[in-house]
C-alpha cells in the first residue's frame, strides 16, 4: 500500500521555549484535502508552517510520501520539499505580473513549457483575462485564485493552504472552497489547509482535525465531528448546542427535562459510564411542537431566514436551542411546545456547564 | 477668500521667490558671460558633475544596500548596533570628512609620513592615491550619504511581509535567490528614493568639491558671482543646476508612488533571521564595519586628537562669537521654521482647499534646493529691493539707507527657511496627522472648546513633532556652508565659516574645533532618528507572532 502523501507522527513545536503544538498525528492520504480546525491562536498555523518547512519541529517526525522530511535532527530546507503554500494574505509578488507570479516557480521549465502551465492553470483557475495584470489591481478573489495557481505551478506533493479565505467576504468563501475544491480533486492534489471557520472546513475539507492549545482533539469527517463529537472540546467548537441532564433508567433509555430518549433508536450511541449523565442537544434536535406537553418560555430569538433560532427556557430553568421554520413565528416571553427528535445522541459524564454557546 | 488660506498662498509666493528669480534669469542676457563659460568651463561643470553622480551612486549602493539587508535578514553578534551605528556618518557634514581625510592622507599627513619613516622613502619616490580628486571627492560624498539609501533600504527590507520571502522559498528559492528576485527587487523603489537624495546632495554639495579644486556647478556659481562679479551668469548656471535637480525630485516621488504599490500588505512581521557564523559572519562584519568606521570612527578620532592638540588655541573669544553666531541663527531660524510650519499645517488642517495644497507643495521644494542656488535666488531680488529702498528714501528724505536687508543676517535667516522649512513642515504634519479629525469632533461632542482641545488634545500629542521640528533645523543651520558662506554679512562668521576658512589655509587641525562642535551637535539628531528606528523595528518576537 503506498504511504500516506502527507503524514505526522507524534509531533510537537516548541516557539522560543513555549509548547504550540503538542505531540499531533494525524495522515492525509494521496488525494485527499485535509483541514486544521481552530480558534486563533490554537497552533494550527505553526502545525502548517512546520509542514512546510519554516519551523522546526522538537519531537515526533512529518513525512511526505514516507520520506521524513522533519525530525527533531533536523529538517529538509523548505525549497526542497516541493511543498505548495498559499498565504492567508496571498503574498502575491507585487512587482510581477501576474503571470510572472504563476511562473515564478517554474523557471526550470523551457520557456514553451512554463507558458503552457501558467496558460493550463490560468484555464483550470478561470484567470486567463488577468495574466498580464499587477497583482495590486485585483480583486481578494482574484488574488488568492493567482495564489493557488502559483502554488500550483511546480506540482506540489501537497498543498498547504493558511486561512485562504479569511480576507474574502463570506458570500464568496464559501462559493470559492467549493470550486477549488473541485480544482484540486480534478487534479488529484493532496491539500491541508487551515480555518477557524467551521463551514470553509465543512465546504472543502475530507477530513477536519479540531486543534485546541496545540493539540490535536479529533480528527475525523465533518459528519461524524458534528454528530459525534469525541469531547467537550470539540462539541462545543463544531455547530451550536446545550448540554441537558439526564439520568439513565435502565439500559435503553436516557430521561430529561424534554422527555424520554429511547436510545436504541440512536446509531452507535456510546453509554457513559456514570448514570448521571449529560447529553449534547443540537438546535436541529429540538422541534417546535404545538401539540408538545412540554412547553419552554421564548428568551430570546434569531431571525435566520428560513428558520428562526429560538432560545427557549425550561420549568428548571435551564435553557436550550431549538430550529423552527420562519413561518413558526412567535414572541419573546411566549410559551412554546417543543419535542425531542434526536437522531444523534451525544452523551457525556455530567458536567456542570449550562450553555455551551 | 478666508484670511488665512491667502496669508499662506502669499507666503509660499514668497519663499518660491528664490526659484522663480532663478529660473527666469534665462530670460535675461548675461552678456559675454555666458560665452565664456559655454566656450570654456561648461563643459567640464557638466562632465564633472556627472563624474560625481555616477561615482556617488555606485558608492552609496554598495555602502548602503548590503548592511540594510544584513541587519535585516541576519541575526549575528552586535547587528542591533549595526543596525543604528550605521547611520552615524549623517552626523558628518561632508566639508568636514573631506578635511579629515585630506589632513590625514595628504603628503605631509600622519599615514604618509610614517609610510616614509617605516620604509625610508622619500617624497615623490613612491606612488599614493591623492584624495583631493575626483574619486577622492567620490569616495568622501559616498562615505556621508549611503546612510540615506541605508535608511530607506533597510526600512524597505524591514516592511516586507516575511510570507513573500517564504513564499519564494515554498516555490524553490534558496535564502539568496530569494533575495535577488523578491526582496531586492521589491525593495528597489525605495532605494532608488534614497539614491535620489544622495544625487540631491551630491549636485548641492559645495564645501567638498571646493576643497578638492573640482569645478562643479556649486564652484562655478560662486566663481561666477564672486570671481566674475555676474549676477545674472551665477543666476542662469543655478537655473540649469535646477533642472538636474528637478529631475532628480521627480524621479524621487515618482519612486515613492511606486514604493506603495509594493506594498505587500500589513501583517508584516520581520522573517525569523537567520543567524551567521564563520566566514560568512566575517564578510557580515566587513560589509557592516567598513561604512561605519570609514564614513564615522575613523574621522571623529582624528577630529578628536587635532582637537586635543589645538585644545589651547580653540577655547578664544573668537570661538565663542563663531559659536553665538551659529548658535543665534539656527536657533531664530528653527523657532521661526516652526512657527510657519504650525501655521501652514493648521490652515492646510482648517481649510483644506486645492490652492493651498499647490503652495504647499511649492513650499516642500526648498529641500531640494542647493545652498548656492537658493543664495544667488536670494540675493537677486532683496538687492534689487533695498535699492527700490535706498533710492526712495534718498529722494524723499536724501538719507541713504544702504543694504537694508541684504548686508544683514535677515537674508540669511530668510535663505535658510526656504531650504529647510520643508524639514519643519514635514515632521508638524506627520504630527499632526497623528490627531484624526474624528479626534477633535470627539472633543467638541464632550463639549471642549477649540483653544481647550488644543491644549489638552494637540499640544501633548504634538509636543514630540514640534521639538523635533526645531531640532532637525536647528542642527542644520549649524551645518550649512554655501549659502551662508555668499550671503552672509560683512565679517559675520560662524562655525562653519571658521572650519571652511580654516581648511582653505590648510590649517586642519585648528579646523577641528570647530568641525568637532558641529559634528557632535549633529549627533543629536541621528541619535534621535536611530532611536525611532529601535522602536519601528520593535515588533512582537516570534512566540508573540499574531498565529
Amino acid at each position: 500500500m503506498a504511504p500516506p502523501a502527507l503524514q505526522l507522527d507524534n509531533v510537537s513545536v516548541r516557539l522560543s521555549g513555549h509548547l504550540i503544538v503538542d505531540s499531533v498525528s494525524f495522515s492525509v492520504s494521496a488525494g485527499g484535502i485535509g483541514c486544521l480546525l481552530g480558534a486563533s491562536g490554537c497552533g494550527k498555523t505553526t502545525l502548517l508552517r512546520a509542514i512546510a518547512g519554516f519551523e522546526p519541529v522538537s519531537t515526533g517526525e512529518i513525512l511526505l510520501d514516507g520520506a521524513v522530511v522533519s525530525s527533531p535532527s533536523g529538517a529538509l530546507e523548505i525549497e526542497k520539499r516541493h511543498v505548495g503554500m498559499v498565504f492567508q494574505d496571498h503574498s502575491l509578488f507585487p512587482h510581477i505580473s501576474v503571470a510572472e507570479n504563476i511562473a515564478f516557480g517554474i523557471q526550470a521549465l523551457s520557456s514553451p513549457m512554463r507558458e503552457a502551465r501558467v496558460k493550463e492553470l490560468a484555464g483550470l483557475l478561470e484567470i486567463g483575462g488577468l495574466l498580464g495584470a499587477y497583482p495590486h489591481r485585483l480583486s481578494g478573489g482574484q488574488q488568492q485564485r493567482v495564489a493557488i495557481a502559483r502554488a500550483l505551478a511546480p506540482r506540489p506533493e501537497v498543498l498547504l493552504l493558511d486561512e485562504p479565505f479569511s480576507s474574502l467576504d463570506v458570500e464568496l468563501r464559501e462559493t470559492l472552497a467549493r470550486e477549488i475544491r473541485l480544482v484540486l480533486k480534478q487534479e488529484g492534489i493532496t491539500a491541508m489547509l487551515v480555518s477557524h471557520n467551521q463551514f470553509e472546513a465543512f465546504a472543502m475539507a475530507d477530513e477536519i482535525g479540531v486543534v485546541k492549545s496545540g493539540r490535536l482533539l479529533q480528527w475525523d469527517n465533518a459528519f461524524n465531528l458534528y454528530h459525534t463529537p469525541a469531547s467537550l472540546a470539540v462539541a462545543d467548537f463544531i455547530g451550536e448546542g446545550v448540554l441537558v441532564d439526564g439520568q439513565m433508567i435502565g439500559k435503553n433509555a436516557v430521561e430529561t427535562e424534554l422527555g424520554i430518549i429511547d436510545t436504541r433508536e440512536i446509531e452507535n450511541f456510546k453509554l457513559p459510564d456514570t448514570k448521571e449523565i449529560s447529553i449534547l442537544l443540537r438546535p436541529d434536535d429540538v422541534l417546535h411542537d404545538d401539540a408538545s406537553p412540554i412547553k419552554a418560555r421564548i428568551v430570546e430569538k434569531a431571525f435566520r431566514g428560513a428558520v428562526f433560532l429560538y432560545t427557549l427556557e425550561l420549568e428548571s430553568g435551564k435553557r436550550v436551542l431549538s430550529l423552527a421554520p420562519s413561518h413558526h413565528d412567535h414572541d419573546v416571553g411566549e410559551p412554546m411546545g417543543i419535542r425531542l427528535d434526536v437522531k444523534h445522541l451525544v452523551a457525556f459524564p455530567k458536567l456542570p456547564s449550562p450553555i455551551c454557546r | 477668500m478666508k484670511p488665512w488660506p491667502l496669508s499662506l498662498i502669499a507666503l509660499s509666493l514668497i519663499l518660491a521667490t528664490p526659484i522663480f528669480v532663478v529660473l527666469s534669469s534665462v530670460f535675461f542676457s548675461a552678456g559675454d558671460i555666458w560665452t565664456h563659460l559655454f566656450e570654456t568651463v561648461l563643459a567640464r561643470y557638466i562632465s564633472n558633475s556627472f563624474a560625481l553622480m555616477t561615482g556617488v551612486s555606485i558608492g552609496v549602493l554598495a555602502l548602503g544596500v548590503l548592511p540594510a539587508w544584513l541587519v535585516t535578514a541576519y541575526r549575528f553578534p552586535g547587528s542591533k548596533v549595526f543596525e543604528w551605528a550605521l547611520l552615524l556618518p549623517l552626523a558628518i557634514p561632508a566639508y568636514i570628512i573631506a578635511y579629515t581625510y585630506t589632513g590625514m592622507l595628504d603628503v605631509a599627513g600622519p599615514l604618509q609620513s610614517n609610510l616614509r619613516d617605516a620604509f625610508g622613502w622619500s617624497y615623490g619616490e613612491y606612488w599614493f592615491p591623492e584624495i583631493r580628486s575626483i574619486g577622492g571627492a567620490i569616495a568622501m560624498l559616498s562615505l556621508v550619504f549611503y546612510p540615506y539609501v541605508y535608511l530607506l533600504a533597510r526600512a524597505a527590507f524591514a516592511g516586507q511581509s516575511a510570507s513573500v520571502m517564504e513564499a519564494a522559498r515554498s516555490l524553490g528559492c534558496s535564502q539568496r535567490s530569494a533575495f535577488f528576485r523578491v526582496a531586492l527587487p521589491l525593495a528597489r523603489p525605495a532605494i532608488v528614493v534614497g539614491l535620489s537624495i544622495c544625487l540631491m546632495e551630491t549636485l548641492a554639495d559645495y564645501g567638498t568639491v571646493q576643497y578638492f579644486g573640482i569645478s562643479t556647478f556649486t564652484t562655478g556659481i560662486y566663481r561666477t558671482w564672486n570671481g566674475l562679479g555676474s549676477t545674472v551668469g551665477a543666476a542662469q548656471l543655478a537655473a540649469l543646476l535646477l533642472g538636474f535637480v528637478f529631475i532628480l525630485v521627480s524621479i524621487e516621488s515618482w519612486s515613492r508612488k511606486q514604493a506603495q504599490f509594493f506594498n505587500t500588505g500589513s501583517n508584516a512581521w520581520p522573517s525569523p533571521a537567520v543567524p551567521l557564523v564563520g566566514g560568512r559572519l566575517f564578510i557580515a562584519y566587513l560589509v557592516c564595519g567598513i561604512p561605519v568606521s570609514l564614513g564615522f570612527v575613523v574621522p571623529l578620532i582624528q577630529l578628536s586628537i587635532w582637537a586635543s592638540i589645538t585644545s589651547d588655541s580653540i577655547m578664544t573669544a573668537d570661538f565663542a562669537g563663531y559659536l553665538f553666531n551659529s548658535l543665534a541663527l539656527a536657533a531664530i531660524t528653527s523657532a521661526a521654521a516652526l512657527i510657519l510650519a504650525l501655521f501652514i499645517a493648521y490652515g492646510r488642517r482648517l481649510y483644506p482647499t486645492q490652492l493651498s495644497s499647490v503652495a504647499a507643495r511649492v513650499l516642500s521644494l526648498g529641500y531640494a534646493l542647493p545652498g548656492t542656488v537658493v543664495a544667488i535666488g536670494v540675493l537677486v531680488p532683496f538687492a534689487w529691493l533695498d535699492n527700490q529702498v535706498s533710492a526712495f528714501m534718498v529722494a524723499r528724505f536724501d538719507f541713504n539707507t544702504g543694504l537694508l536687508l541684504s548686508g544683514t543676517a535677515f537674508i540669511l535667516v530668510f535663505a535658510y527657511l526656504v531650504r529647510f522649512l520643508p524639514i519643519a513642515m514635514n515632521t508638524v504634519d506627520a504630527g499632526l496627522t497623528k490627531i484624526r479629525p474624528s479626534m477633535d469632533e470627539a472633543g467638541r461632542s464632550m463639549g471642549l472648546g477649540p483653544m481647550t482641545i488644543l491644549r489638552r488634545l494637540h499640544m501633548p500629542i504634538m509636543r514630540g513633532s514640534l521639538a523635533t521640528a526645531l531640532l532637525l533645523v536647528f542642527v542644520d543651520v549649524l551645518k550649512e556652508l554655501p549659502a551662508t558662506l555668499l550671503l552672509r554679512p560683512f565679517n559675520f562668521n560662524t562655525l562653519a565659516i571658521r572650519t571652511y576658512e580654516l581648511a582653505n589655509e590648510e590649517r586642519l587641525a585648528d579646523a577641528a574645533g570647530p568641525a568637532l562642535t558641529i559634528v557632535l551637535a549633529s549627533l543629536i539628531p541621528v541619535i534621535l532618528l536611530s532611536r525611532s528606528l529601535e522602536r519601528a523595528t520593535n515588533v512582537p518576537s516570534v512566540g508573540e507572532k499574531p498565529r
